[in-house]
């Protein structure tokens, strides 16, 4: 009862539903109407809204006129799946400490690590390059993948803190009686049990790796053949003579992958994000 | 039961002494390489901000950098633009947040799928979307020009990009963009948190549904519209690639907020020193912000008595 709307009201929310979604999809039906657009009517004013010569053909044209773009795509998934990879490796162990362990410094260690989400790349860049540098690994995937994984960690530590509070701690006092290590209990019981919440921060730190890619890449990384999509095409709008139906095609199809993993997890990963904002 | 949860707490105590010692053993990997790859730079920011630091070498000049930059005009200008770029495109996030996550949260058939709508700028890559929004704002062949120019609203192409004043707003119109999805789906789950009883027993002395928003949604969710509006604030502080992308922080200036200065001086001029002696302020700004605004929540907590 309280929830009906009377008709008006209906058609109101959903007409404002309709302004707000136009906004937000906006940009992405600009981007797929210029893919279709030949080039000759792209240039064409007037502006026209439907012409009758619209095609595909720049998405078969733009792997010749962007020869590495089946490679840039690679490289962004390959960064962002290593990315995901070392940021969990480093996040699962610190997550459970927070989670289920009291220790000293609990609340000050969070806070620094929680501190670092207050800088992006750009404050730390300068000696950031040279870190790299000196370490060699400029103009390498490394190069994108090191700064990456450190802005993640904080993120992923957050989220899968709150994830692993909500496992019940008896199962894992059950195996302490049982004479298990915290070790094992950890790899044993605690792991398996979380492995929902593992894969929900996985995809969101693969997302955040995938977005975050391009001012390490553009910074960092000269060598062409290593740059993730966004660089990659970002060098191209720079030319005089940019096919911008091409380049329309090619990054609607470089955001394929992050999509698909985002439509099929997009119930758990929005759940997951937002846990903590809801009160228990 | 109450044996063995006895007995478990028992065991937890013997161990105890240990647990410490375990616990900063699974977060030393971690705190590590924050430290080596954003501690380490950080301090080693502070030292160059002294130092006239090039690609060539480096010498000891003092404050010489920030007392450079008290004089110059132009850094005040910049500082100012900062402020207000933050201040109304965290300001428009919040609102179109609130307003978004009301209309998801209305029930009516088709939310499920509205939801799924809404997040897509989050999920791609922020320069992606920039490509698209660059062509949007094209004065011959974009949608915004074109349809402007249909309906009568200008006689011309308009380029969006091209003048100080609407590269700007431009620039944080497509902010808002990139920002929005992220706080809507935040406060809509603030507002599914919301105990149906509260508007239930509303309902039942006759509150209408602005009256309910007023005064059980707004209050209720304030915590998170509160830490919202602060990690909104340091993104879109920290915002570069947006403005990099669309105006590289031009026309003459217009769009150069803090973050695209540093970056400018620093990388595309190779000034570290100087970049540094920016980037020491950009931090030191958003940490008194920061505590200001922490200082700030404490109050609004108490107020809506949240510990």
């Amino acid at each position: 009862m309280m929830d009906r709307y009377t008709w008006p009201q209906t058609i109101g929310i959903y007409a404002c539903i309709l302004v707000f979604l136009t906004f937000i999809l906006l940009p992405f039906f600009e981007m797929f109407m210029a893919s279709l657009r030949p080039l000759e009517h792209l240039f064409r004013a007037p502006y026209q809204f439907w012409s009758d010569d619209f095609s595909f053909g720049a998405y078969s044209r733009m792997w010749d006129t962007v020869p590495l773009l089946g490679r840039y795509i690679f490289n962004s998934v390959f960064i962002a799946t290593a990315v995901t990879a070392i940021t969990m490796v480093f996040v699962v162990p610190a997550a459970y400490a927070y989670a289920r362990l009291d220790f000293p410094f609990k609340n000050a260690s969070l806070a620094i690590f929680l501190g670092v989400n207050m800088f992006t790349g750009a404050v730390l860049l300068i000696p950031l390059y040279r870190v790299l540098r000196s370490l060699g690994l400029l103009n390498t995937y490394w190069a994108m993948i090191v700064p990456g994984v450190a802005f993640l960690i904080p993120t992923g530590i957050w989220l899968l803190r709150s994830y692993l509070e909500k496992i019940p701690r008896e199962l894992e006092e059950a195996a302490y009686v049982d004479g298990a290590t915290r070790m094992y209990t950890l790899r044993r019981v605690v792991l398996p049990l979380a492995v929902p919440g593992l894969i929900v921060v996985g995809s969101s730190v693969f997302i955040g790796a995938y977005a975050q890619q391009f001012l390490f890449a553009i910074t960092f990384n000269q060598t062409r053949a290593y740059q993730p999509l966004p660089a990659g095409l970002f060098e191209f709008i720079g030319y005089q003579s940019v096919t911008w139906n091409e380049m329309m095609a090619a990054a609607l199809t470089g955001v394929l992958p992050v999509m698909l993993i985002f439509l099929f997890l997009q119930k758990y990963l929005v759940a997951g994000l937002t846990a903590g904002a809801i009160k228990e | 039961m109450t044996d063995i949860t006895a007995k478990a707490v028992s065991t937890r105590r013997a161990v105890s002494l240990s647990e410490g010692w375990f616990a900063w053993a699974l977060i030393a990997p971690a705190m590590l390489f924050i430290g080596v790859i954003v501690a380490w730079p950080l301090a080693e920011t502070v030292r160059l901000s002294f130092t006239d630091a090039r690609l060539g070498g480096e010498n000891w000049v003092g404050f010489k950098n920030y007392q450079d930059l008290w004089a110059s005009a132009r850094f005040f200008d910049t500082i100012g633009r900062t402020f207000f770029w933050m201040a109304l495109s965290v300001s428009l996030k919040l609102v179109f947040g609130l307003i978004g996550a009301t209309l998801l949260n209305a029930a009516v058939p088709g939310r499920g799928l509205f939801r799924v709508l809404v997040m897509p700028p989050w999920v791609i890559p922020v320069a992606i979307g920039c490509i698209g929004w660059l062509w949007l704002y094209n004065g011959y062949f974009g949608l915004l020009s074109g349809v402007a120019q249909r309906v009568g609203l200008t006689d011309g192409p308009y380029e969006f990009l091209a003048y100080r004043t609407s590269a700007f707003y431009s620039a944080i119109v497509t902010d808002v963009w990139v920002g929005t999805p992220m706080v809507t789906l935040f406060f809509l789950a603030a507002m599914q948190g919301v105990s149906r009883e509260l508007y239930e027993a509303a309902w039942v002395d006759g509150a209408n549904r602005w009256y309910r928003f007023r005064r059980i949604t707004i209050p209720q969710i304030m915590p998170v519209i509160v830490s919202m509006a602060l990690l909104s604030a340091i993104w879109t502080f920290n915002s570069f690639e947006i403005i990099w992308i669309l105006t590289e922080g031009g026309p003459r200036g217009a769009t150069t907020t803090l973050i695209v200065d540093t970056y400018k001086v620093a990388i595309s001029s190779q000034r570290f020193g100087e970049g540094a002696a920016r980037a020491v302020v950009i931090v030191m700004l958003l940490a008194v912000f920061s505590l200001i605004y922490l200082f700030f929540l404490n109050k609004v907590n108490k107020i809506y008595g949240v510990k």
